[in-house]
């Protein structure tokens, strides 16, 4: 193997359990030889809920179950890794430290390398993995509450160019899809409803499209719905499926004019930073929207910036991107000790002014 | 906040309510930033209402400015995800939660939040999960929608805690008992 560096990687610090085996060896590509997630939504699906696992034991038990069938569908053992990475933050504190709390027992069990990786950097850095793109180039990252633009500088370097100040466009798709009745998860479904939709029938705001920069808002749009919804109802005594339609076209149709602009503002920032056009990396459940994805797609071919949206599996909540971000930070020597502790809150960007509902006129520590 | 063993069944409740309208959201920006410096630790509010009604909105605005209060500022995302999120305003810890993706009492409860109830100051979204184990002193915010697109907010609490801030809060001092 030589060279070859492999890394086992957990995650569990949102609703679902993973581990992955990543292999990398100097001149090729990174291999990902196993990726297995434990959905806790299908565990509970037995049970009737809908509910996200929240016992740090089931976390853990799911855990244990995860690592072995990476290790097995890789076909490695532990003596065969360099080093164990898991996600130390941010997320729900139970799973983070579950995953934290199992990595160190594996490593130290198995005397290996320990070392702690941002969630967000997973998500930010799988573009390198998947497209093996080279540093600097712009990730628009929307994962479960998170939407942001990334100058992704280097493994550890990320200046924030903006983000939602409220909701994330993923939870305005659920929320949504909750008002109109249409099923979880959001995303899919309001998708589904919008196809032959008139988006120009109910007039929806674009949030902060008139104040300069990058953040973005998309709480509000849940009122706008919520009144045209109401106006439609009254009208004709009852929601019909042509209402629904409309109110998810142009529902959908304001998220993508709202994600266009910002996007073409964060890739004129990104260029104005770094000297760089693109390429700009799209993650999350965006990319997988058809009029979302074009609507990206067309400003980066606008902006001739190369586009890349990396497969949906990597784009989920994945322990892949974890292995992938611990074969990174581990070429780079990092090491964390036994001493690596969970954190809820852990911002790439510190240097970053936080994002807020009510502008940036107060102090700042 | 408990009384005591003996004096539990001979306690009266007395409730104090306040209503107030509130025609935009910057106004519930505003009743969040009154409320946020008369909160303290072991205080809980439970916000009620449906979707689209204001809840994190409110929820973001006390935290807000408490953490302004201690010359900071950060990032306040949507607990839906997440569940919980936590902020450290000096000595004090603000647990922001939603609970909308849990299915009962029993969820809740793994989430440690009767260990925050005494600790902290709670902002609690989709309060219902929580069944009877909401706590008894809590605040309860409850929002809703007028057809003038505008929303109605009414405060009830228990009246030896709540009183006195209900009674700052409306500046007419409209509180009933």
């Amino acid at each position: 193997m030589g060279d070859t560096i492999t890394v086992l990687g957990l995650e569990s610090s949102c609703d679902d359990t993973g581990a992955a085996v990543v292999a990398c060896a100097p001149g090729a590509p990174p291999q990902i030889l196993s990726n297995i997630v434990a959905a806790q939504g299908d565990l509970h699906a037995a049970f009737g809920g809908v509910v996200p696992e929240i016992a740090a034991r089931a976390h853990v038990e799911a855990l244990d179950h995860c690592v072995e069938a990476a290790l097995e569908a890789a076909d490695r053992g532990l003596a065969d890794l360099d080093a164990v990475a898991v996600t130390a933050g941010p997320g729900l504190i139970g799973g983070v430290m579950a995953g934290v709390m199992c990595a160190k027992g594996i490593a130290a069990g198995a005397g290996l390398p320990l070392i702690g990786v941002n969630h967000l950097a997973g998500h930010a850095l799988t573009p390198r993995l998947t497209d093996g793109l080279a540093f600097p180039y712009l990730m628009l990252l929307v994962s479960g509450g998170h939407c942001q633009f990334l100058a992704v500088r280097g493994v550890e370097d990320f200046a924030r160019l903006g983000g939602t100040i409220d909701d994330a466009p993923g939870e305005a798709f659920d929320k949504t899809a909750r008002l109109l009745g249409l099923a979880q998860p959001g995303g899919p479904a309001v998708e589904r409803a919008a196809e032959g939709g008139d988006a120009g029938r109910f007039a929806f705001p674009r949030p902060l499209l008139d104040r300069p920069g990058c953040d973005m808002s998309f709480s509000g749009l849940k009122t706008a719905l919520l009144r045209a919804c109401d106006a439609a109802v009254d009208a004709r005594g009852g929601l019909t499926e042509e209402d629904r339609a409309d109110l998810c076209a142009g529902f959908q149709a304001a998220v993508a004019d709202v994600l266009a602009e910002k996007t073409r503002r964060a890739l004129a920032a990104f260029a104005a930073m770094t000297g760089a056009t693109g390429p700009l990396a799209v993650a999350g459940g965006v990319a997988a929207n058809r009029t979302l994805r074009a609507a990206l797609t067309a400003v980066a071919e606008t902006a001739g910036a190369r586009f890349v949206a990396p497969p949906a599996a990597l784009c989920t909540d994945n322990a892949a991107m974890i292995a992938w971000a611990g074969i990174e930070r581990y070429r780079l020597g990092h090491r964390d000790g036994m001493d690596l502790t969970a954190r809820p809150r852990w911002p790439l960007d510190t240097a970053a002014p936080a994002q807020l509902g009510g502008g940036k006129k107060g102090a700042k520590a | 906040m408990r009384p005591p063993a003996g004096a539990a069944k001979l306690r009266l409740v007395t409730d104090c309510t306040a209503t107030l309208a509130l025609a935009t959201p910057d106004e519930t920006t505003a009743l969040g930033r009154r409320l946020a410096p008369q909160l303290r630790p072991g205080d809980t509010l439970l916000l009620d209402g449906p979707i689209g009604a204001g809840k994190s909105h409110f929820a973001r605005a006390v935290i807000d400015a408490r953490l302004r209060a201690m010359g900071r500022r950060e990032d306040i995302p949507s607990p839906t995800y997440t569940l919980v999120q936590t902020y450290e305003a000096g000595d004090v810890t603000l647990i922001h939660a939603d609970l909308y993706r849990l299915a009962g009492p029993d969820d809740a409860a793994e989430l440690g939040l009767e260990d925050a109830w005494d600790a902290a100051i709670c902002l609690i979204e989709w309060p219902d999960r929580l069944g009877s184990d909401a706590p008894a002193g809590a605040l309860h915010l409850r929002l809703s929608l007028r057809p003038d697109g505008g929303r109605d907010a009414q405060l009830t609490g228990p009246a030896d805690r709540w009183r006195a801030v209900l009674s700052d809060l409306t500046t007419a001092g409209a509180v009933d008992a």
